[in-house]
């Protein structure tokens, strides 16, 4: 027995079913999230009629799409057609083995090309979207993949600049090390390059085609995108490797800027009652759903939620064991911090407007890469001139992040927002 | 027969039958796919050898941008048109005396670097430092004025290139 759990590979599968179970799950109610988030925020109630407040709904919206028929269209490319979805999902769930969910064992691997193969891997699901939709054969896909291919492109390159200056401060590839390294350092990397932070959430979003960034799947444009001729299951799978890339963006940006596993002030011996938040969290969720449940006048929604309220009780009480509270805190702490920066990219979706194409590539060409690029080289000066400081780093980081945004937004060449005379 | 052998044979394998497909496919989005999987076992062989850094850029260079770039022209282009246009055309003769040439600078490096050891022993477990460092060391100390001649070339044709498509300048 001892034999079995020491193997690399049974663990590793261990460990990988796990993530695999807790991420499905996790993108499933990230749906659900994001229509209650949307619709509170446009003064709605969202989704509330399977099951008590809605809860339900990502169930039912499941078998829906698994129940519904799988249709092919007649001219497409059939093997392209029914491969290019796998593509997506796959690329999207393989990137996930190579991300610290804490310290210790609670990682898959850790390769020491961390960044660079979860870099490579995420990339390739860009052939789902282009290939799905060359075999569509169909335009409005056509149009939805050429979009996208041409975001993607143009996105990846200041994102990975961003990323860049995150490894000239680790001295490393590895996504441990790279948490470690803010450890020692006493602060986040946000902290120490909040321009390459704000990049890479700007590519980001960009690059998981979601709002303002999302003119691939722009529904009064292009109906659907490049899944327009997509059905049932197979729809299904690209809305699932879709939301699965908006949590690995989320996860890269707080491993990378956002201290991953660490807890907040993790250098600050003081403030220990911190490391008691998971406790407080559950119980402050069991005495929430407790409200919800006084106040509903359905006797089946009543036991509903007090059965959950017990739950979260029972699991406060478990997290309560010293021994587990402290085995558990990275994980908590990355998934609170992942969940914020979620909750960032839908209040992004119901705020912006969504740009036009030609908007698009000037911000990622003449304003993104600029600004990444001059935060590189201001990080790389000032690493070998002041060493792991952090106060000039900031300072120097923040005053070259403005300038440079002011140089290419105010006095940017080629500034053609607007028409010129000459076109006129 | 080990591990790495088997996984290196396979590899080699797919890469070979691909880079076939390739050629031989008349629809040119499915010689491009053929093309992505002929690369990505070329990258799992340098992954076989130890080589991570180089698999790591061959995904992310090759695979995640080159060929995306490739599609992304194919896309454009009336595969119905191009599917009845005839594959192999006339230039049989310089494909030949090309392929004898290749063929023949191969089997000399072989037949060379025969008597060279073979792949160096696995690292002990646990992260090692990795060829990144290696690499890097190489191309930005050792090599340096090679590399930023390159760099400046590339810089040099990039430049070129956005000249030329536009339309008209004074």
């Amino acid at each position: 027995m001892q034999f079995l759990f020491r193997h690399p590979l049974i663990l590793s599968s261990i460990k990988i079913l796990v993530v695999f179970m807790a991420l499905s799950g996790v993108v499933a109610y990230l749906v659900y999230m994001e229509r209650k988030v949307l619709a509170f925020m446009q003064a709605r109630l969202g989704p509330m009629r399977v099951g008590p407040w809605g809860l339900l709904q990502p169930i039912a919206d499941g078998l829906k799409l698994l129940l519904k028929e799988d249709i092919v269209p007649a001219r497409a490319d059939k093997a392209v057609f029914l491969l290019s979805p796998v593509i997506s999902l796959v690329a999207a769930f393989s990137v996930f083995a190579a991300i610290p969910y804490g310290p210790g064992g609670w990682t898959i691997t850790n390769p020491n090309i961390g960044i660079l193969l979860i870099l490579g891997l995420s990339s390739l699901g860009i052939y789902g979207i282009i290939l799905g939709g060359w075999a569509s054969n169909s335009h409005y896909p056509l149009i939805g993949s050429l979009r996208s291919a041409a975001q993607l492109v143009s996105y990846e390159v200041a994102a990975g600049i961003a990323v860049v200056s995150v490894l000239l401060i680790a001295n490393s590839l590895s996504l441990v090390v790279i948490v470690n390294r803010q450890q020692q350092m006493g602060v986040w990397n946000v902290f120490l390059n909040p321009v390459a932070f704000v990049v890479y959430l700007i590519a980001g979003v960009a690059e998981t085609n979601r709002n303002p960034f999302d003119l691939p799947e722009a529904e009064s444009e292009l109906t659907g995108g490049f899944h327009t001729e997509y059905s049932g299951f197979r729809f299904s799978l690209y809305f699932l490797a879709e939301y699965t890339n908006m949590v690995l963006i989320s996860s890269l940006a707080v491993v990378l800027f956002l201290g991953g596993w660490l807890r907040p002030f993790s250098s600050l011996r003081w403030l220990w009652p911190l490391d008691y938040a998971p406790v407080v969290a559950l119980v402050g969720a069991g005495a929430f759903v407790l409200w919800l449940g006084l106040q509903s006048r359905v006797r089946g929604e009543r036991m509903f939620f007090a059965a959950l309220a017990i739950l979260c009780a029972a699991l406060a009480g478990v997290v309560g064991i010293p021994l587990v509270l402290s085995s558990i805190q990275g994980v908590f702490w990355l998934t609170v911090k992942v969940l914020a920066v979620l909750y960032a990219f839908i209040w992004y979706r119901a705020t912006f407007p969504r740009y036009r194409f030609d908007q698009l590539m000037t911000v990622g060409w003449r304003r993104l890469i600029p600004v990444a690029l001059s935060s590189l080289i201001v990080t790389a000066t000032m690493l070998i001139w002041t060493g792991y400081r952090v106060v000039p780093l900031l300072a120097a980081n923040l005053l070259a992040g403005i300038l440079t945004a002011w140089m290419v937004s105010v006095r940017g060449a080629g500034n053609r927002s607007r028409p010129t005379r000459e076109a006129i | 027969m080990t591990l790495p052998q088997a996984t290196f044979l396979i590899l080699s394998a797919t890469a070979l039958l691909s880079s076939v497909m390739v050629i031989t496919r008349r629809n040119v989005v499915h010689s491009a796919i053929w093309l992505i999987v002929a690369l990505l076992s070329v990258g799992g062989i340098y992954l076989v050898l130890q080589a991570e850094f180089l698999f790591a850029v061959q995904i992310i260079l090759y695979v995640g941008g080159i060929m995306v770039l490739f599609l992304f022209v194919l896309l454009l282009v009336n595969v119905d048109v191009a599917m009845r246009q005839a594959l192999f055309s006339r230039q049989w003769g310089v494909a030949l005396g090309t392929a004898i040439l290749l063929l023949a600078e191969l089997v000399y490096g072989l037949w060379r670097g025969q008597a060279q050891p073979a792949i160096a022993a696995a690292p002990a477990s646990g992260v090692s430092p990795g060829n990144t460092q290696a690499v890097g060391m190489a191309l930005y100390q050792k090599y340096m004025l090679p590399v930023e001649l390159a760099s400046l070339l590339l810089l040099v044709a990039m430049v070129g290139a956005v000249i030329m498509t536009q339309k008209r300048f004074e």
